[in-house]
């Protein structure tokens, strides 16, 4: 019965989607994730793109908080999105599966988005935003830029350098994740790997510590306090950071697999010839 | 009785030592204790000096200030349900202290975080006072403690809510529950001053809640002023609580777990009840602090969650005796 | 200055005075019997002259500084509170907290007072019994011997008989009764107007709001005095025990 329905509805998806993409590029779209509102932007004709999510006007968590401010926002709810008349949503795969749910019963074709762990996959993703938004050839130039870059930036290097990436709640991330990649493009070695961790988790301080990092790149702090965060000012990594270690942060440019990511890799690479 | 501080003091340098040797990074004990004490090489010093001790130290600063307060509101109240958590003190203290942060307040003096959460206390604590003081039994306090907790509780989550930082709304639990990971010596001197002289002031009333044994009339008739007694309870207890709070979060239980234990060794005096306490108390965080390092290492388990799991069944059984009684 | 004195002594209860203008003065060796109905103000008398409750004019108690009141009389509330669970010992020492220094431990005065207390009431078998876990009558000698062991040259209690079998409420007031003889002044409000008959070398009985009757038992306990104050009738006669007071009927 269940499975009747879902086949019923997945059918009824299909052909709405089938019936979209005949009727040429959609006129009215709707990016209720932060990283897809930067490839929207990015790539969207003028007009096309009607709302955007409120998190990118936030200078902290997004790379394109200014230009942002040209698109209305919107707080991801369903009935708000739904009001918007929008004929197509994008929305990332751990956009809430309720939301995602009621637009798809109301009608609403919304596109999801895998998280990009690496920077191969960039690419990837630009593409198939390009393809949704029926921006194609903006897409392949973005991506044939992206690429050039990439390849300009990624110097070989002895990787002798050992960097730690620190967030709140001592979080750290490892291989198959964008920032142990940004890191690795820039010519370092992440130290996730020999406190045993393959992909993020939690590296206790001390741990850490003990590992002795030659860098030290920390999560930036938000505004407000957190006792989560208070790691990022502890003693001990200040003094990790004073003694021995190089400091960076991992802010907004960290975030989205989008070509923002290349501003990240040069920030870090000039760290070698500054230290 | 000797037996019992020696004891008590034995536990204390024991759990404290333990405490500086277990965690994470596997130190091997002699090249632990030599890092900490010569210093002598660059990563184990900062682990042992920057992160572990400053753990240990807070360890025995918030049990210790727990255990006194709690044995000082039992002396006072004469009633030994009455705890810091339990009457809502810690979870008023934690809303100050989550307030000073959450407005930035905190950031302007360094004092401020340990007063914003000492006057959550004394509020919470007066409140009691009022509606449980000499008269009012143990059904009053529990009731009152119960709509104090759920104010505090609820107004904290609100404000943590409404913060701007997305980690700040998931810090709920550490408010509720109470942790010492990853604290610093900035906590240490930030509470350590309130705990001290929070400490001194209630020790110094160790007679007069003896004297209290007799009831408040009596008391009076032996030469206790009353109203400086309340004055020092309420500041001391405060005082106390609010640092602890301030840097630890609300710890439940310890208050009324320790002095429970220590009653009967002590020969039911709560003037060396007091000192027993403090020193019990501390033993306990100690525990429960190590406790939450051995059984899940990687995350971050709150103590609360353990003091709870020991405190909360004693609780009932306490009811239960008290209905007994009545 | 032993015994007590008051004078235009009032205490107030919301807008009315429950005492009004008392003058009494009791001196050493006297064992005043503080009697009267329920409501009379025997509690609200003593506690106003201790100074434990707001008082107008005169009395010579809530005058002193707490620490010299609390060596000059011993006060036993009616309620009999025990808080903790403590010894009988530990108990009666702490009648003896007034005379001890900040900071100092019992010395062997007041072990004395404190066995001396213990021998009065007769506790001496109870010493390391826990007193929460004895009988009400029992408690309430415990309380008294505190009440003792404070070494005071007052002694005021508030129905220090109520709930003692015959036997203890004997032996009680002839502990209160030798006290006196010793030179101490003694202030018991009472009930039972046998006991404060046969004890006490005075009565004071308190009715509206002031001092009805003031004198030697047998001037005091008359057939008209019972009548008027208590709305009783009594048999009243003498023995060689001492008077006999016996309630036999309500008015």
């Amino acid at each position: 019965m269940a499975l009747r329905r879902a086949s019923r509805t997945l059918g009824a998806a299909l052909a709405l989607w089938a019936g979209a993409a005949l009727a040429g590029p959609p006129e009215r779209v709707v990016s209720i994730n932060l990283c897809t509102d930067q490839l929207a932007m990015m790539l969207a004709a003028p007009g096309q793109l009607i709302s955007i999510s409120r998190i990118s006007h936030d200078p902290n968590a997004s790379v394109m908080w200014d230009e942002a401010q040209n698109y209305p926002v919107n707080y991801g709810q369903g009935e708000e999105v739904f009001r918007l008349n929008p004929d197509l949503v994008l929305a990332g795969t751990f956009t809430s599966s309720y939301t995602v749910g009621l637009l798809r019963r109301l009608g609403v074709e919304v596109a999801q988005l895998p998280i990009v762990n690496a920077l191969d996959a960039i690419p990837d993703n630009i593409r198939e935003v390009g393809r949704l938004l029926g921006r194609e050839a903006e897409a392949e130039a973005l991506i044939a830029q992206f690429t050039a870059d990439l390849e300009f930036l990624r110097a070989d290097r002895d990787r002798a350098t050992r960097a730690a990436l620190h967030y709140a709640n001592n979080y750290t991330s490892g291989e198959n994740s964008l920032a142990h990649e940004i890191l690795t493009a820039a010519g370092f070695t992440n130290i996730a790997a020999e406190a045993g961790l393959s992909g993020g988790g939690t590296l206790a301080m001390e741990r850490l510590v003990m590992l002795m990092p030659d860098l030290v790149i920390s999560g930036q702090p938000y505004p407000g306090a957190s006792r989560s965060e208070d790691v990022l000012r502890h003693p001990a990594m200040e003094a990790l950071r004073d003694r021995h270690a190089a400091h960076a942060l991992s802010d907004a440019e960290w975030v989205c697999g989008t070509p923002a990511v290349l501003r990240a890799i040069a920030r870090l690479a000039a760290l070698h010839e500054g230290g | 009785m000797r037996v019992l501080w020696i004891t008590l003091g034995a536990l204390v340098v024991v759990l404290f030592a333990a405490s500086l040797l277990i965690g994470p990074a596997g130190l091997a004990p002699l090249q632990a204790l030599s890092a900490l004490i010569r210093g002598d090489a660059l990563a184990e010093t900062l682990v042992m000096r920057e992160i572990r001790l400053p753990r240990a130290i807070l360890a025995v600063l918030v049990g210790g200030a727990l255990g006194l307060a709690g044995a000082a509101m039992q002396g006072y109240l004469r009633n030994p349900l009455a705890e810091p958590g339990l009457i809502g003190v810690s979870g008023s203290a934690a809303l100050g202290a989550v307030l000073a942060l959450q407005t930035g307040f905190a950031a302007m003096h360094v004092l401020a975080l340990p007063f914003a959460a000492l006057a959550g206390a004394v509020l919470a604590v007066l409140i009691i006072l009022a509606l449980a003081g000499a008269h009012g039994g143990s059904i009053t306090l529990i009731l009152a403690g119960i709509a104090v907790s759920a104010l505090a509780g609820a107004l904290t989550s609100l404000v943590l809510n409404l913060s701007p930082n997305p980690f700040a709304a998931s810090e709920i639990v550490f408010w509720m529950m109470g942790s010492l990971q990853d604290r610093s010596m900035t906590h240490v001197w930030l509470a350590a001053p309130f705990i001290v002289l929070g400490g001194v002031v209630l020790l110094a009333q160790g007679r007069k809640f003896d004297a209290l044994t007799l009831g408040e009339d009596a008391a009076a008739s032996m030469g206790v002023h009353l109203g400086r007694l309340r004055l020092a309870l309420v500041l001391g207890v405060a005082s106390m609580v609010g640092a602890a709070t301030a840097v630890a979060g609300a710890i439940g239980f310890v208050g009324l777990v320790v002095p429970h234990i220590l009653r009967p060794l002590v020969g039911a005096r709560p003037s060396v009840l007091l000192p027993a306490s403090a020193l019990g108390g501390a033993v306990l965080v100690l525990m429960a602090d190590i406790a939450v390092r051995v059984i899940l290492p990687t995350r971050d388990l709150k103590l609360g969650v353990l003091t709870a799991i020991v405190g909360a069944p004693l609780f009932l059984h306490l009811i239960y005796k008290t209905r007994a009684q009545a | 200055m032993n015994g007590l004195v008051l004078q235009d002594f009032s205490v107030a209860r919301g807008p009315c005075d429950v005492l009004r203008d008392i003058a009494l003065t009791v001196g050493p060796g006297e064992c005043v019997g503080l009697l009267g109905p329920n409501g009379a103000g025997k509690t609200t008398l003593m506690r106003g002259a201790l100074g434990l409750m707001a008082h107008r004019g005169m009395s010579s108690l809530s005058a002193l500084p707490l620490k010299t009141r609390a060596k000059t009389v011993a006060w036993l509330p009616q309620a009999r509170e025990i808080a903790w669970p403590v010894t009988v010992e530990t108990l009666i020492a702490l009648g003896r907290l007034p005379h001890l220094a900040p900071g100092a431990s019992p010395a062997s005065e007041d072990q004395a007072a404190i066995d001396s207390a213990i021998a009065r009431m007769g506790l001496e078998s109870f010493r390391t019994r826990i007193a929460t876990q004895l009988s009400g009558g029992e408690q309430a000698r415990v309380l008294i011997a505190r009440a003792l062991a404070q070494s005071t040259p007052l002694l005021m209690v508030d129905e220090p008989a109520a709930g003692l079998d015959p036997a203890h409420q004997l032996g009680l007031m002839q502990v209160l009764a030798d006290e006196a003889r010793g030179g101490r002044s003694v202030i018991a409000s009472m009930h039972d107007l046998g006991l404060a008959a046969r004890y006490c070398t005075r009565l004071v009985v308190l009715w509206r709001g002031g001092i009805a009757a003031d004198g030697r038992p047998d001037e005091v306990l008359t057939p008209d005095l019972l009548a008027e104050v208590f709305q009783i009738r009594a048999h009243i006669t003498t023995s060689p025990d001492g008077p006999i007071v016996q309630p036999v009927g309500v008015i």
